[in-house]
């Protein structure tokens, strides 16, 4: 906690981003550098991983993907209907990138914007996870996967689907609204979950770092070790409803309950 | 929300056609390649054992039929031991029979030529004892035929 500062100014410190432009044009910097550079690093370690992949003797970061994958097709084969080739790495690649940013949460909260505030940086916010517009941004291009494979799959029947469900060719206008906003609301409620587990998290960490530093370790200790689960369980979450999502896209309605 | 949230689309995009590319491809490949050669080393030793198996049926069977020729060898082997047995006996008994023969013969003979020499001796015996009975002079050509009689009949 920086010296003088109030504890609402400090909390509303560490919240803010790394902000360049105004309004809508503005780019959180943090954001995009935290995630980057994690992608980065998931990249080049598949790159090194995939390159020297052994057949009969996988040893190391080749045995740790290997349970990841195989846990990530699994999942897959439970829910999705046929094989596609885009739900795989898709899948895995929400579940490794929403993890490791997640996992940003554990670096004390201080830590970053402590050591950027000696080269001037104002802002920092560590988590990307807890920023919307990263996971707005991977729910709704989960959303336009979803549109595009419903469209592709199930052709004009979806689009007049809109107009016979829930109630009936009848009640065309309630049917568009209701299947309007059912739609809207897989992306938001996507994308808040995880941000608003990740945010709230962070907020809990700025409480306790807010007490006195004898007792900190007490509170901290314990939600940093609750938090392993909570950046585990969001990722999951994410990916098995990414999963889900697009295997119902894929899904004809006759097979439908 | 602001362009961030288009950066971290574009971001998700690529990261996704990294991770295809350099992980998820490769892995699920040397995954599949794996369970394949599982798979047929599974198979092989499904198949070995089974030949194994084959292997043992053929052995046995083999060795009883070795076992059977080996104790049908033995068989015969004793038969013929018993017939060659069986020969040089009737050989031996042959040649006994024959050993017997021959010396029967042969004392047969001894007993004519003693017989004759008896003969011979009694002849003469008996005609110096009628000599030195007579005491005279007996014509040993004139009484042959009668001392000859005398001696066959011995």
């Amino acid at each position: 906690m920086a010296a003088g500062s109030s504890p609402v100014e400090y909390i509303t410190h560490h919240l803010a981003n790394l902000r360049v432009g105004e309004g809508v044009m503005a780019v959180h910097l943090d954001t995009l550098i935290v995630s980057w550079v994690i992608a980065t690093m998931l990249i080049v370690v598949s790159y090194y991983v995939g390159r020297r992949l052994s057949l009969a003797q996988p040893r190391g970061l080749q045995n740790v993907l290997e349970s990841v994958l195989e846990f990530v097709d699994q999942q897959i084969r439970s829910i999705f209907p046929g094989r596609s080739h885009l739900i795989g790495p898709l899948a895995l690649t929400v579940f490794l990138w929403v993890f490791f940013m997640n996992a940003m949460d554990l670096i004390p909260v201080d830590l970053l914007p402590w050591i950027l505030s000696l080269f001037g940086v104002e802002n920092f916010k560590g988590v990307p996870t807890a920023d919307p517009n990263t996971t707005l941004g991977l729910a709704l291009t989960v959303f336009l996967l979803v549109q595009f494979y419903n469209v592709k799959v199930k052709g004009l029947e979806y689009l007049l689907d809109f107009l016979r469900y829930p109630f009936g060719i009848w009640l065309a206008p309630v049917n568009v609204v209701m299947m309007l906003i059912e739609e809207i609301s897989k992306p938001l409620s996507l994308g808040l979950r995880l941000f608003g587990n990740m945010f709230a998290g962070e907020l809990v960490f700025l409480l306790i770092a807010l007490l006195p530093w004898w007792i900190q370790w007490l509170p901290g200790g314990g939600w940093a070790v609750f938090h392993i689960l909570v950046i585990t369980l969001q990722a999951f979450i994410f990916m098995m409803l990414t999963i889900m999502y697009l295997a119902m896209a894929h899904e004809s309605h006759d097979a439908d309950v | 929300m602001n362009l961030t949230l288009l950066g971290q689309m574009g971001t998700f995009a690529v990261l996704i056609f990294f991770i295809w590319r350099f992980l998820w491809g490769p892995l699920t490949r040397l995954l599949e390649e794996r369970a394949r050669r599982v798979q047929d080393g599974l198979a092989a030793a499904e198949r070995g054992h089974h030949e194994l198996e084959l292997m043992q049926a053929k052995a046995i069977e083999t060795m009883k039929k070795a076992r059977a020729e080996a104790s049908e060898l033995l068989a015969q082997a004793e038969h013929q031991a018993l017939l060659v047995i069986e020969d040089a006996k009737r050989q031996a008994r042959a040649e006994g029979q024959r050993l017997i023969i021959a010396a029967r013969e042969e004392i047969n003979g001894d007993m004519n030529r003693a017989h004759e020499q008896l003969r011979a001796a009694v002849a003469s015996l008996s005609v110096a004892g009628a000599a030195k009975i007579l005491e005279r002079e007996i014509d040993p050509t004139a009484h042959t035929n009668l001392i000859n009689s005398i001696a066959a009949r011995l």
